[in-house]
C-alpha cells in the first residue's frame, strides 16, 4: 500500500504542477510569437529590449509563427491561449480574424499616432487589410540571381525566370501557386491590371501553369524561406524568388556574388495580432506593448537591422543606417521608389477565397 | 484432494467461505492493484493519446458548423429542389438575413466562409462581405418603425413590451456593480403567443447580449432584425387589439400602418450585395453541406466530390489523393527494403564481433541517431545536390560528366537515401538484438555436416533471424508513412508524401476535415497492413530482443 500512496502523491504533484505552470503565466510577463533568425532578432533590439527597459516587463520569444494560425487555433479551442502577441503575416491574420481567433483593433484608439499628428489610421493607410491587423513591415518576394552565372547580360525582368536560353540552369520557386501564377501569366503576356482577373478562371489558371510547365523540369521548389539563399550560395540555381531580406543578407552581410530583381516584385504585409479571449489584464499589457511598438520611431529603428519597410508613412523619412555594416538601408527598402518602380500587391481577397481551389490544383499539377 | 472426495459440497476456506468465492476476491483484489498500478500510464496514455487523436478523426465526419450557424436557412433549404435549377424563395433569402445577421454578431459567419471555401470557391469572400453589409438591410424597417413613433427608438420601451412583468422587476432591480447575474430574459406570454416571429427573435437577441457581451439588457436598443420580425409578425395579420399590458396603444398604432410600409425584398437585397446569391452553384453547396455530418472529407480524400447525383470522381486536374498514398507506400517499401540489405549486415558483424569492438561499432550506429533530424536531413542537402560533396568527388573521379551531374536530390532518390538513413538504426537494432541469440554453433554445426557456407547461411542462420527482420521492417514501414519533414526538404515534386498533404492542411489551409479524413484513411491501411502481415507471417514471430 506504500506503493499505492506513493503513487497517488506524485499523481497529485504532477497534477499540482501542471496547474501551477498553466497559471505561471505571471503579470510581469508576457510570451511574443515571430519567426526567429535575423527577423525576431531585429524585433528583439527594436522592440522588445527598450519596452522590457521602459516596463519591466519579461519578453519570452516563442518561435512558432509559421504554425500561428492552426495553434492558435487549437489553443482557442482548449481554451487556453498561452500567446500575448503574435507577428503573422497579412494572410494569416485575415483567416484569424475570419475565424474569430484574433482581436479586433481600433487603430485610433489602440495606436499611437504620427508625430505630426496624423492619426494611425491614416499613417498607416491601405496596409491595415484587416479589423484584426496591425502592419508592422513590408516586404517583397523578388528574384535573386547569381551574378557569376548569367553570362554579361544580368537579368532586369522578371520573365528573366521563365527564360531557359538565355538564362540556363536550375530556379528555384516557392512551392505554392501564390505569386508562381501571377508571374507565369505576367510573363505571358497578361497585362498587370488583369493578372487576378484572368486567374479567377478555371482557362486563366490553366495559362498559368502551362506556362510554368515550360520550366517544370528546372525548378527545384523550395518550402523554407532559407532555402534560395543557400541554393544560390551553393550556385546550385542561377536564379531563385525569395524575401528580399533574405537577399540582402545573402549579398551584404555574406558578401556572395549576388544580385537582386526588384522588378514585379510582390509587396506583402507582416504585423501583429493580439489573440481573442485573453483576460483583461494581458490584454491590456498585449495593448500596451502594440501601443509602444509600433510608433513611428520604434518602426524605423527595426529597419536598422533587417532591410523591411516600416510601415507607417511618417516612419520613412526616420529609416537610417545598418546597426553594424553602417550603409544606407532606404536604397535597400522594397518601398524605396528606385526599387517600387514597377510591383505587385499580394492581392488578399483574391488568394482567400481562390487559394484552396487553386492550391489543390497546383499540388496535382506538382505531382503529375 | 481426499476433501472433495469425502464431502460433495464445496471447498470452504479457512474462514468459512467458499474457497471459489474467496479466490476470486483474492484474485479480483490482486487485478485491482494491478490495475492501479498502471492507471497512471493508461489514464495517462488516454488522455493525452486516445483522447486526441479520437477526436481529431472524428472531425473527418464533422459538419454542424453549417447547420448550426445557419439554422432557419437550411431547415427551409430542405424541401428546395436543387436541381430544378431555380433560385430559392422569398422565405429563404429572408431566414438567410436572419441567420446571417445573427452570424455576424456572433462573429461566425466568416468561419462558416472558410468552411464553404473548401467545397466552393469564393464563398469565403461572399460571407465576409454579407456579414459587413447584412446590418443595413432591416434599417428600413426599423427606420420606418422609428419614424411612426419614437416608443420604438428604445430599448427600454422594447423591454417593457416584450418582457415579463416578473423579469422587469428583477432586472430593474439588479445591480450592475453587485456581481450577481442578471435576471435571464423572460418573454411576455401573451406576446409570445401573438407575435411568435418578433418573441423568437427578441429572446435571441436578449440571450446575446445577456450572456455573451454581458451587458445589461436595459441599456440596449434591439438589432434591425427585431423590427423586421415584428413587421412580418404584423403584416401576418397578427391581431393585437386584446393587448392591453405595456406599450399596447403604441403596438396597435404599428399594427394599424403596418399594411403602408415599404416592404424590402431580401432576394433583391441579397443580389444587391453580391450577385453569387444568385449564383444557383452556392445555393446547392449550402444545402449539400446541410446536414450534421457529412463524407465530403472523406470523398475529397480520394479525390472524390459531392455533386447532384451522389459521389463523382474530381476533374484530372485536382486528383491528388489516390496518387499520393500509392506513393507513400510503394516508397516507405523501398526504403524498408534498403534498410534490410544495409542493416543486416552491419547487424550481423555487430552480433559476432568480440563484445569490446561491437560496442564500439554499435556507438557508431547510434550517434546519428542522436543527432537531430533536421540536422541529419539538412547534411544531406550539402552531400547529395548537384554541386555537392558527392557529385564534386564523382566528377573529381571521371565518373560523371562535369555537366551531366547526377539529380540525387529534390526526387525520390533524395527521399528514399536520406529517409534509409535515417530509419536504419531502427532496422539495425532488434536485427543485433535478434541475431545476438542465434548460438555461432548451430553454423558450425552445419558446416562440419557438409553445407556449403551459403547454404548454412541461408537454410539455419537466416530462418532464425527473420523474427529480427519482421521487427524491423514493422518499425521502419510504420516509422516511414508518417514522415513529412525529410520528404518536404529533400523529395521536391516527386519524393513527397501524403504526410506533407495532411501538414499542409492542418497547419496552412486549415482544413483539418480533410486533413483528418487523409489521416484516418492512413491509420486504416496501416492497421489493415498489420493485420494481413500478422495472418502471413505471424505476429509471434516478432522479436524485438532476446
Amino acid at each position: 500500500m506504500k506503493l499505492t500512496k506513493t503513487l497517488l502523491a506524485t499523481t497529485a504533484l504532477t497534477v499540482a504542477a501542471g496547474m501551477v505552470s498553466a497559471d505561471g503565466h505571471m503579470a510581469s510577463e508576457m510570451t511574443i510569437v515571430s519567426w526567429g533568425g535575423a527577423y525576431s532578432n531585429s524585433q528583439q533590439q527594436a522592440y522588445h529590449n527598450p519596452y522590457m527597459e521602459k516596463t519591466g516587463v519579461n519578453i519570452i520569444n516563442d518561435e512558432s509563427s509559421a504554425e500561428a494560425v492552426a495553434k492558435l487555433r487549437a489553443m482557442n479551442e482548449a481554451g487556453n491561449v498561452t500567446w500575448d502577441v503574435v507577428d503573422v503575416v497579412a494572410a494569416d491574420a485575415i483567416r484569424l480574424c475570419d475565424e474569430g481567433l484574433a482581436m479586433e483593433i481600433d487603430p485610433d484608439e489602440h495606436l499611437a499616432p504620427a508625430p505630426d499628428g496624423t492619426s494611425a489610421e491614416d499613417d498607416f493607410g491601405d496596409l491595415i487589410v484587416s479589423d484584426c491587423f496591425i502592419p508592422q513591415i513590408v516586404y517583397s518576394t523578388t528574384v535573386g540571381y547569381r551574378t557569376d552565372m548569367v553570362g554579361d547580360t544580368a537579368p532586369t525582368s522578371i520573365c528573366a525566370l521563365f527564360d531557359t536560353d538565355a538564362y540556363p540552369g536550375k530556379r528555384a520557386l516557392e512551392k505554392r501557386p501564390i505569386n508562381n501564377m501571377e508571374w507565369a501569366l505576367l510573363c505571358d503576356g497578361v497585362a498587370k491590371e488583369e493578372v487576378y482577373d484572368v486567374l479567377e478562371t478555371d482557362e486563366g489558371q490553366q495559362q498559368a501553369l502551362d506556362k510554368l510547365a515550360t520550366i517544370k523540369d528546372d525548378v527545384i521548389w523550395w518550402s523554407a524561406g532559407a532555402d534560395t539563399p543557400q541554393l544560390l550560395a551553393d550556385g546550385e540555381i542561377v536564379m531563385g524568388s525569395t524575401y528580399n531580406g533574405r537577399l540582402f543578407s545573402v549579398i551584404e552581410e555574406q558578401n556572395q556574388p549576388v544580385g537582386m530583381l526588384w522588378d514585379a516584385q510582390v509587396f506583402d504585409l507582416d504585423g501583429w495580432i493580439i489573440p481573442a479571449g485573453l483576460s483583461d489584464e494581458r490584454k491590456a499589457r498585449a495593448l500596451d506593448y502594440i501601443y509602444f511598438a509600433t510608433d513611428t520611431q520604434r518602426l524605423a529603428d527595426q529597419s536598422k537591422y533587417i532591410s523591411y519597410g516600416p510601415a507607417r508613412a511618417s516612419s520613412a523619412p526616420l529609416v537610417g543606417q545598418h546597426a553594424e555594416l553602417g550603409i544606407d538601408m532606404a536604397p535597400h527598402m522594397p518601398t524605396d521608389p528606385n526599387n517600387a518602380k514597377n510591383t505587385f500587391l499580394y492581392n488578399y481577397e483574391f488568394w482567400a477565397d481562390y487559394r484552396d481551389d487553386i492550391d489543390a490544383k497546383f499540388q496535382a499539377w506538382l505531382a503529375q | 484432494m481426499t476433501d472433495t472426495a469425502e464431502h460433495s459440497g464445496p471447498m470452504m476456506a479457512a474462514d468459512g467461505t467458499p474457497l471459489k468465492t474467496s479466490l476470486n476476491r483474492a484474485l479480483r483484489r490482486q487485478k485491482l492493484r494491478a490495475l492501479m498500478l498502471i492507471a497512471p500510464l493508461l489514464i495517462f496514455v488516454l488522455v493525452t493519446f486516445i483522447a486526441p487523436i479520437a477526436d481529431m478523426l472524428f472531425r473527418s465526419i464533422e459538419n454542424q458548423i453549417v447547420s448550426d450557424t445557419l439554422p432557419r436557412t437550411t431547415a427551409e433549404l430542405a424541401d428546395w429542389d436543387g436541381d430544378s435549377g431555380e433560385l430559392p424563395g422569398p422565405a429563404i433569402f429572408e431566414s438567410l438575413y436572419k441567420d446571417i445577421f445573427i452570424a455576424q454578431e456572433r462573429k461566425l459567419h466568416t468561419r462558416l466562409g472558410s468552411r464553404l471555401n473548401y467545397e466552393l470557391t469564393g464563398v469565403s469572400s461572399l460571407f465576409r462581405k454579407s456579414g459587413r453589409r447584412v446590418d443595413d438591410m432591416g434599417e428600413v424597417y426599423q427606420d420606418q418603425f422609428e419614424d411612426l413613433n419614437s416608443f420604438w427608438k428604445k430599448g427600454e420601451n422594447w423591454n417593457a413590451l416584450l418582457g415579463s412583468d416578473s423579469w422587469m422587476t428583477a432586472q430593474s432591480s439588479w445591480n450592475e456593480d453587485s456581481g450577481s447575474a442578471q435576471p435571464a430574459f423572460e418573454i411576455r406570454a401573451e406576446l409570445s403567443a401573438l407575435l411568435p416571429e418578433t418573441a423568437a427573435t427578441y429572446a435571441i437577441f436578449a440571450d446575446f447580449v445577456q450572456n455573451e457581451d454581458e451587458d445589461n439588457l436595459l441599456s440596449e436598443d434591439p438589432w434591425a432584425i427585431v423590427y423586421s420580425a415584428l413587421y412580418e409578425d404584423l403584416s401576418a395579420g397578427a391581431d393585437v387589439s386584446g393587448y392591453s399590458g405595456p406599450g399596447a396603444t403604441e403596438l396597435q398604432e404599428a399594427a394599424a400602418l403596418a399594411a403602408d410600409f415599404e416592404v424590402v425584398d431580401f432576394t433583391a437585397a441579397f443580389e444587391d450585395i453580391d450577385e453569387d446569391w444568385h449564383n444557383i452553384e452556392v445555393w446547392q453547396t449550402i444545402q449539400t453541406y446541410s446536414p450534421e455530418f457529412t463524407s465530403g472529407y472523406f470523398l475529397n480524400a480520394v479525390d472524390m466530390k459531392k455533386g447532384l447525383d451522389g459521389a463523382e470522381m474530381r476533374p484530372e486536374n485536382e486528383q491528388l489523393y489516390i496518387k499520393l498514398f500509392i506513393r507513400t507506400f510503394i516508397m516507405s517499401m523501398a526504403i524498408t527494403c534498403s534498410c534490410i540489405l544495409l542493416g543486416y549486415p552491419v547487424a550481423w558483424i555487430l552480433a559476432n564481433l568480440p563484445a569490446r569492438t561491437a560496442n564500439l561499432l554499435m556507438i557508431l550506429v547510434l550517434l546519428p541517431f542522436w543527432t537531430s533530424l533536421l540536422v541529419r536531413t539538412s547534411a544531406w542537402k550539402v552531400m547529395l545536390q548537384q554541386q555537392g560533396v558527392i557529385n564534386d568527388t564523382l566528377v573529381w573521379l571521371g565518373v560523371v560528366a562535369d555537366d551531366s551531374r547526377l539529380a540525387l536530390i529534390n526526387n525520390q532518390t533524395g527521399t528514399i537515401i536520406a529517409m534509409t538513413h535515417i530509419l536504419l538504426p531502427f532496422m539495425i537494432l532488434p536485427l543485433y538484438s535478434v541475431m545476438k541469440t542465434i548460438p555461432p554453433t548451430y553454423l558450425r554445426a552445419a558446416k562440419s555436416l557438409g553445407a556449403t557456407n551459403w547454404t548454412a547461411f541461408w537454410r539455419v542462420y537466416f530462418p532464425q533471424s527473420v523474427p529480427g527482420i519482421g521487427a524491423g521492417s514493422i518499425l521502419v514501414f510504420i516509422l516511414a508513412i508518417g514522415y513529412y519533414i525529410t520528404p518536404e526538404l529533400v523529395g521536391g515534386t516527386t519524393g513527397t508524401f501524403i504526410s506533407n498533404r495532411i501538414a499542409y492542411h492542418i497547419s496552412s489551409s486549415l482544413n483539418w476535415g480533410l486533413a483528418a479524413a487523409l489521416g484516418a484513411i492512413l491509420l486504416a491501411v496501416v492497421l489493415g497492413l498489420y493485420w494481413a502481415y500478422d495472418r502471413i507471417v505471424g505476429i509471434d514471430n516478432v522479436k524485438l530482443g532476446g
